[in-house]
């Protein structure tokens, strides 16, 4: 029984969400926004039970002494004072508190996050390098296209040869965009039949145990 | 002498041009007296395939657009054809339909006038005949659709069916499927963790459940050999999934007791903050495996090269095209596409699921077919090409 309900509700509405994919009417609209807003509900009560992950997570890492444990310390901290002050700033007479929040966000997890990114640049450069050793007729022919592509895409390439731009585009448009769309095709395919098996209860490794 | 008086004259007539009431201030001038022709041909009716409350108006250009005197058109809306018409929506030049999506009330009558709007002037278009907004029941754009839906699921069903009764079916061999039991035996023997990243999209996308999956078996394996496995996760609801399916792997091995509660665990919803935590457990912990299934966006290439970099043997799998190349370059094994999604039958060789993905290689063949047909027809007629084109576009 544990399994059956889950399996039942799967079904009951896989079977309807696929027929409201065909009809538009208001009704129809307005269950499916619903259902949408039910996700956020389940996605907040989820939200609970994760951030007790980390917390235990990171407890367990400072009472055991693991390696770099002090980093924890650092995280739990950086939890607990965000969470009070994102709360406690929006009390009337506390707006400092609320501030304060927004300067830590702003002047401290932004810019983490945008250094973060920016690092991509680099690791960018070393695949780069790996990627155009010209190991294989692939690999050469990767090469060669990217050099390509890389001289069509900026002034210097047609400087060199004004069809080098045009080559580019071909590149691009024809036999890189093939393979894309070859790739979508399987993608497509291989979504609609994964949704399929876990409509029709094939697949059930979502539900933990494989099956059974 | 003469010429005083004739400048008189002039200024007197003037002075009493400008002061007549004849002449009417520039707001009142009407729109007829407007250079620019107006639009014609006005038509209305109820937009297509929708939940009501919409018309479609269409109309003809004005001819003066040619010209470039016409700037855009005014699309107004009444209860009825005399009057009490009010703006409900613009267009630029060059456009000449409009989808009105603010009509109050389904099934009551609605008029639409068109003004071209120039620099100088304004010109208002005859009064449409009545229209009706309506909801529908079907939308007749997806027909296409739902065919294609039930052959491939008629098609998954016969060989679903052909598995079934005993039929082997021939699966080529995936590489990176392949190496998911060498790279598991390998993070054993070196007596370290394997690293799981399922993605960083939430369950709704199908690539996530996939990854899912691929995490049961993969935990089946681990509880096995009694590998640690780690499984950080960015969404909330994806990490109680994960929890859930590792757990039931070691118990359906019968390893309960080896099962891990603080090997799944949430790090952050952070984009950023997420790969540089899980860069942080590559360069601490030192995992021999390292798989990255499901969706990834920008920091692919930073959790790639990164894992590169600690030595482990990488799998990687995703759907985003524009991150395979970097999946490509810096991993070991890399599942493109589809081959992500075959994973869960091909590592289980459950025959339900070898029969899917075998009806999902055939519906492939037959999408080649057709656009091989298409292309040859196309090439012999190219009017038909439009009709074709029409026929697999999805509304």
């Amino acid at each position: 029984m544990k399994r059956q309900i889950p399996l039942i509700i799967v079904l009951t509405l896989g079977i309807f969400f696929f027929i409201q994919f065909f009809v538009p009417s208001q009704v129809s609209t307005n269950i499916y926004q619903i259902t949408l807003q039910w996700t956020i509900v389940i996605s907040a009560f989820a939200i609970v039970l994760a951030v007790g992950s980390l917390f235990n997570h990171h407890m367990l890492k400072i009472k055991r002494r693991k390696p770099h444990w002090w980093n924890s310390i650092v995280t739990l901290a950086a939890l607990v004072v965000m969470a009070l002050l994102g709360i406690l700033g929006r009390w009337r007479g506390l707006e400092k508190l609320g501030d304060l929040y927004h300067t830590l966000f702003l002047y401290v997890q932004a810019p983490m996050d945008s250094a973060m990114f920016a690092i991509l640049a680099f690791y960018m450069a070393s695949a780069a390098y790996r990627a155009f050793r010209a190991r294989s007729q692939e690999a050469a022919l990767l090469l060669i296209s990217g050099f390509i592509v890389m001289l069509g895409v900026i002034p210097f390439g047609s400087m060199i040869w004004s069809r080098i731009p045009d080559i580019a585009e071909w590149i691009l448009m024809v036999p890189n965009m093939a393979a894309k769309r070859g790739i979508l095709f399987g993608v497509g395919l291989g979504m609609t039949a994964t949704s399929l098996k876990i409509i029709l209860g094939i697949e059930r490794s979502w539900l933990g145990g494989g099956g059974k | 002498m003469r010429l005083k008086i004739t400048g008189l004259l002039v200024l007197c007539w003037a002075a009493a041009l400008a002061a007549s009431p004849t002449s009417p201030p520039a707001s009142q001038v009407p729109l007829t007296a407007a250079a620019i022709a107006p639009p014609s041909d006005i038509k209305a009716a109820d937009t297509p395939n929708d939940a009501g409350h919409a018309i479609t108006v269409s109309w003809q250009a004005s001819p003066d657009e040619v010209s470039k005197m016409v700037e855009g058109y005014e699309v107004l809306r009444s209860e009825t054809p005399e009057g009490g018409f009010i703006k409900v929506g613009y267009v630029p030049y060059g456009f000449t339909s409009y989808d009105d999506q603010d009509v109050p009330d389904n099934g009551k009558d609605y008029f639409y006038q068109i003004k071209a709007v120039g620099r100088e002037s304004q010109a208002l278009s005859l009064v449409s005949a009545s229209a009706r907004s309506a909801e529908q029941w079907f939308n007749t754009m997806r027909i296409n659709a739902l065919v294609s839906c039930i052959l491939f699921t008629i098609i998954v069903i016969i060989f679903i069916s052909r598995a079934k009764s005993g039929q082997s079916l021939f699966i080529r061999r995936i590489a990176g499927l392949a190496a998911v039991e060498e790279a598991v035996g390998r993070a054993t023997e070196m007596g370290r963790p394997i690293l799981y990243v399922p993605g960083l999209s939430s369950i709704s996308d199908v690539a996530t459940i996939a990854a899912l999956n691929i995490l049961g078996q993969v935990a089946k394996k681990t509880a096995e050999y009694d590998t640690p496995l780690l499984v950080p996760n960015r969404d909330p609801v994806v990490f109680t999934v994960a929890q859930e399916i590792v757990k039931e792997a070691y118990n359906e091995i019968g390893r309960p007791d080896a099962y891990n509660h603080d090997s799944v665990f949430y790090l952050t919803d952070s984009q950023m903050g997420f790969a540089s935590g899980v860069d942080g457990i590559m360069a601490r912990e030192k995992p021999a495996t390292n798989f990255f299934l499901g969706m990834f966006w920008a920091e692919s290439l930073i959790l790639a090269e990164t894992g590169a970099e600690t030595g482990a043997i990488q799998i990687a799998g995703t759907d985003a095209v524009h991150q395979l190349p970097f999946f490509i370059t810096a991993c070991d094994y890399t599942l493109i596409g589809e081959e992500l999604y075959a994973a869960s039958a091909y590592l289980s060789r459950e025959p339900m699921l070898l029969g899917t993905l075998k009806g999902q290689d055939w519906s492939k063949a037959v999408i080649v077919m057709l656009l091989i047909v298409g292309l040859a027809v196309s090439l012999i007629n190219p009017g038909i090409r439009n009709i074709i084109l029409q026929m697999l576009r999805v509304g």
